[in-house]
């Protein structure tokens, strides 16, 4: 199943404080990759929770295909929106690894053959396997995000939102996830990705979204969102080493890649 | 004075001496620490880098006396902070030397505490300090720290980079002469990364030791006065930022290096980076490496 995303105008305060989201308007297509960026505080992990309801708009609308969030349960919008938590221990519940990964597979009502199949291919992605019967707060902090991101793989959601899974993690976790996300995109899922490594962003996202004080101030490409320095600054955000090295060279071209700065540099290289 | 004579601000005792220090958790078939010995001059600045599960956080633990009082395992070896041997001193004592910022800080904040502020003043209020000097004392950490606007609020209320500069700020209070943070600016943007990198520099030359298990490599060259290397349980590299983040042995062990240094050795291969120039680390040295290329074309 594949699904689109749609947010109009939405608005968000917490009880009687001053307003968190204003008038955020975001589409996302089926398959899209997408990397929302901005300072500390600055309303993303708040723009995220009104994907699978856990926050319900103050204002505007929330649409995951043809479901209205307003009208949806989070039970029920747990069937089209995994959710991946910044801090996993908000997140694990049960007192083995293999339960954990299982755990929001069987609350979908997922046959038997088809949870563990999808448990099995998670745990062995995240190389699980030899800590199966592990109680999941026996795992390091770095263990524990590794594996609620495989129970939110076993999900097998048409829509999959990360809140900052590049924390605290290694050369190895970022390889398996770039995997990951090649292999979502190739099932037509949204990945949504809330990320503070913009070098990781720059080389591993199509699209990228820059939050500032509750609003969009930037959607594009990174090149495209990178060049906005004003924004950029005001966020409390600086440009990727590639990015900076580039503008600091004074080149032309927007660099985000290793490969384009590369390929740049061999073109200034024969001149 | 004599030539011979110490500088006066020659300190008798290093800040921290870990002597083959090993450790293992319960159950755990592999040591978590091996052979693990170092000295640390007072009001160094140290990174410690490592992949996951390389033992970085079992350090920073044994750092400041968790290690053995809290998590308990086979410990053997020595480790002296501020002179007070970890195994023998209480965790009371130990924790009037070192401060600990948690990689989780939510496994910091106490919950007991309404507002920002109040947390701040928790650690504080334990040792006694009287109230004109705990107020001074916050509204200072606060400036610091970057979280002024913050006072009010709940710390439940604050998004997790927030909470991260709120553990820092509650510990940093404390005055600690050995400031251990355990990946504690993982959650932040680029400006409060670098505010607290720059603050702690500027810390550690006032005589604060400080130990960061870290992965901001960018920040690490340009403010760190050295660098150690962990995989798994054992020190691989120990030297200054310089030499230890251009190592190819970084790729190896899972810890990467930075864009910089990566390209370059890249560019290597078709003189695209000068042959005579060892690899940029960082932004400055790789502006000045790529430049001075087409300068001399």
């Amino acid at each position: 199943m594949m699904v689109d995303i749609a947010i109009t105008g939405l608005s968000f305060s917490y009880q009687a404080g001053p307003p968190v989201l204003q008038g955020v308007n975001l589409q996302v297509a089926p398959g899209e990759r997408l990397a929302l960026i901005g300072g500390n505080g600055c309303g993303k992990t708040t723009l995220v929770r009104h994907l699978n309801g856990l926050l319900r708009p103050s204002h505007g609308k929330v649409r995951i295909g043809d479901w209205a969030t307003d009208r949806c349960t989070t039970a029920r919008l747990a069937q089209r929106v995994g959710f991946v938590f910044q801090n996993p221990d908000e997140q694990l519940c049960r007192r083995r690894v293999r339960d954990e990964v299982a755990f929001g597979a069987i609350n979908l009502g997922y046959p038997a053959d088809q949870i563990a199949q999808l448990t099995s291919q998670a745990l062995a992605w995240w190389e699980l396997n030899g800590k199966v019967d592990t109680n999941p707060h026996d795992l390091s902090l770095a263990w524990r995000r590794r594996l609620a991101i495989a129970s939110v793989m076993a999900m097998d959601t048409p829509v999959i939102v990360l809140d900052e899974p590049t924390v605290n993690q290694d050369l190895w976790f970022h390889t398996r996830l770039v995997e990951l996300f090649a292999a979502w995109q190739l099932a037509g899922k949204v990945v949504i990705v809330i990320c503070h490594d913009l070098d990781f962003v720059a080389e591993q996202f199509g699209r990228v979204v820059l939050l500032s004080q509750g609003q969009i101030a930037a959607d594009g490409s990174p090149s495209q969102v990178f060049q906005e320095e004003q924004a950029m600054s005001q966020a409390g955000l600086e440009a990727p080493q590639l990015f900076r090295l580039s503008r600091e060279l004074g080149w032309a071209e927007k660099i985000c890649t290793p490969e384009t700065f590369l390929a740049a540099l061999k073109m200034y290289h024969r001149k | 004075m004599s030539p011979s004579a110490p500088p006066l601000d020659a300190h008798p005792h290093p800040a921290i001496e870990v002597v083959d220090l090993h450790f293992a958790y319960p159950h755990s078939p592999t040591a978590a620490l091996e052979g693990i010995s170092l000295s640390v001059a007072k009001g160094s600045f140290i990174a410690v880098l490592g992949a996951n599960s390389s033992g970085k956080s079992t350090l920073c633990h044994a750092l400041t006396g968790f290690i053995p009082h809290f998590y308990r395992g086979d410990f053997a070896g020595r480790v002296r902070i501020g002179g007070l041997d970890t195994t023998t001193r209480s965790l009371d004592e130990l924790v009037q030397v070192a401060s600990l910022v948690f990689q989780n800080p939510l496994n910091q904040i106490s919950g007991a505490k309404f507002t920002v502020r109040e947390e701040i003043a928790f650690g504080l209020e334990n040792l006694g300090v009287p109230r004109a000097e705990m107020t001074r004392r916050i509204t200072e950490v606060m400036d610091l720290v970057g979280i002024t606007d913050l006072a009010d609020r709940s710390p439940f209320a604050l998004s997790g980079g927030q909470q991260q500069l709120l553990a820092l700020a509650a510990m940093l209070v404390l005055r600690p002469q050995i400031f251990v943070l355990d990946e504690a600016t993982s959650a932040l943007d680029s400006a409060g990364s670098r505010r607290i990198f720059s603050l702690l520099h500027q810390l550690s030359r006032t005589g604060m030791t400080v130990v960061l298990a870290e992965r901001k490599l960018e920040e690490i060259a340009v403010h760190c006065d050295r660098v150690l290397v962990l995989d798994q349980g054992r020190i691989i590299l120990d030297g200054p930022p310089r030499q230890v983040l251009a190592s190819p042995r970084l790729e190896q062990c899972h810890v990467g290096r930075t864009r910089y240094s990566r390209v370059a050795e890249r560019a290597l291969t078709f003189g695209g980076w000068p042959v005579d120039r060892s690899l940029p680390v960082g932004f400055q040295e790789a502006v000045a490496g790529f430049l001075h290329l087409g300068s001399k074309r």
